[in-house]
């Protein structure tokens, strides 16, 4: 209990520490960040329709 | 100056060069060739044995993609002298950065699992049980890793990559033809006309080429070997001759299956070494040899990828120059890893190809998004300075990242549906 108390102190203290991009955020940067986000959430779709259609 | 002192003053020159890369070399050449890991290996042999020597010059195209995605690696560690990982956390946030740390850890975790079958495979020929395999494994690479020095991790990590030029005298052995091999090899063709097997097996190539564990480890390798910014110009050298090696061990071993298999299916690396053992037992062995050689650098890389990226973000101490005491967290991590996937091809009915198949999907959502990090991460002039891309680097590799981002996709969504190309 102890261990998983620490562990999840220590997500907090990561999540902290990199809360801000510190990457310029240029069009460049956000536009191929968001495409990023469109790419994978597609894919995530495509995984889970297998997973559905599997099961 | 008369001439003999031009040459002495030359040769020392050359030679002071030559002492330096031999300092600077490893990185580079051990994340290039252990690219060739059980999977990469199986990938080539069935090349070979489908297409003969007709897609040798495909493969030589692969030697600047290898090398202009892993060299932008090299400047960002020795510049930032952080890893990947801890690099994308920093820069883009904790989103993206937990997104591919969890990624990296499936993935890399999926990948090992298949360098411990083709391991088991290989030694299987020899009649060495699996579990003796797998505990071999353990005790070896934890071994090579427990000495307390990055120096000698990274010399016998060079001593095991020396054994994957097996497949060299293995190809002269087989006694090809060639003016065959310049013949049907070097004119780019596509044989049998553009179909969905040709395309699935070019895209399998791209995909053991380029996997996302590779940008985090040489970039951690980097860090921890300490190279600083004065050395990129060797650290590149590295890396620049590491993918020839990685593309020539390739070559090599599609000439052997493309010899003495060619219209033979081949399903797995293990299949090509117990068919050659039929046609020629000391080739037969060879393979078998080499298979079992790259699983083993395989593991050894991957294992430590997923460690360093761990060590990078929870702050622990992470680097082989480290005893168990002072960083036992990245030591544990490290045999965790190794240990939970040595013991999944002992399983009875353990699903191998569904894990093959599920290591392909999962690489597709992290490389794209790793290469793409690595491309912005090289644009950030406040950071990289005078090493970040220039334009004609962006352009190149932006072309190349963008091709193997479609290329991979496809390459994940025919692993899902294998139907939707036919």
């Amino acid at each position: 209990m102890r261990m998983l108390k620490q562990f999840i102190r220590k997500i907090r203290e990561i999540n902290q520490r990199y809360a801000k991009p510190k990457i310029e955020m240029s069009k460049g940067v956000s536009f191929s960040l968001a495409v990023l986000r469109v790419y994978l959430f597609v894919l995530v779709l495509l995984m889970i329709y297998k997973f559905i259609t599997v099961l | 100056m008369d001439f003999f002192s031009i040459l002495y003053y030359r040769f020392k020159k050359v030679w002071k060069s030559i002492r330096l890369y031999l300092v600077i070399a490893g990185p580079g050449l051990v994340v290039m060739i252990a690219d060739n890991d059980a999977g990469g290996i199986t990938t080539y042999a069935a090349t070979g044995a489908k297409y003969g020597y007709h897609l040798i010059w495909f493969l030589l195209l692969l030697i600047p993609v290898a090398y202009y995605v892993q060299e932008m690696t090299v400047r960002l560690g020795a510049v930032t002298k952080r890893g990947h990982a801890e690099a994308i956390f920093e820069s883009f946030g904790a989103f993206w950065g937990w997104f591919s740390l969890i990624d990296l850890m499936f993935v890399d975790w999926l990948t090992l699992v298949t360098e411990f079958v083709g391991m088991t495979a290989a030694l299987s020929i020899f009649g060495v049980p699996a579990w003796l395999t797998v505990i071999l494994v353990v005790l070896l690479m934890s071994m090579i890793v427990l000495n307390g020095r990055y120096w000698t991790w990274e010399k016998i990590a060079l001593g095991f990559c020396l054994l994957n030029l097996i497949y060299i005298p293995a190809a002269f052995m087989v006694n090809p033809s060639i003016s065959s091999i310049l013949g049907q090899g070097l004119i780019p063709n596509l044989p049998g006309g553009f179909n969905n097997e040709l395309f699935f097996l070019l895209m399998a190539n791209i995909g053991t080429t380029i996997a996302p564990w590779m940008l985090f480890f040489q970039q951690s390798s980097v860090v921890d070997k300490g190279l600083q910014e004065k050395d990129i110009k060797m650290g590149k050298l590295d890396t620049f001759i590491g993918s020839i090696i990685t593309v020539a061990v390739a070559i090599f071993i599609v000439i052997v299956t493309g010899t003495l298999l060619n219209g033979a299916p081949i399903d797995d690396a293990a299949t090509a070494a117990r068919m050659l053992m039929k046609t020629n037992h000391y080739i037969g062995a060879l393979m078998a040899i080499g298979l079992f050689d790259a699983g083993l650098l395989g593991a050894i890389c991957i294992s430590l990828a997923s460690s360093w990226a761990f060590g990078e973000i929870f702050g622990w101490a992470h680097s082989l120059n480290t005893k168990v005491k002072e960083a036992p967290w990245f030591y544990i991590s490290f045999f965790i890893t190794l240990a939970t996937a040595g013991v999944v091809p002992l399983i009875p009915g353990a699903p191998l190809v569904l894990i093959t198949l599920f290591v392909q999907v999962v690489a597709v959502t992290l490389l794209p998004a790793a290469l793409v990090f690595l491309i912005l991460l090289l644009n950030d002039k406040k950071t990289m300075g005078e090493y970040a891309n220039t334009p004609l680097q962006n352009i190149v590799s932006t072309l190349i990242v963008v091709m193997i981002i479609i290329l991979s996709t496809l390459y994940g969504i025919s692993a899902l549906f294998p139907n939707l190309f036919k």
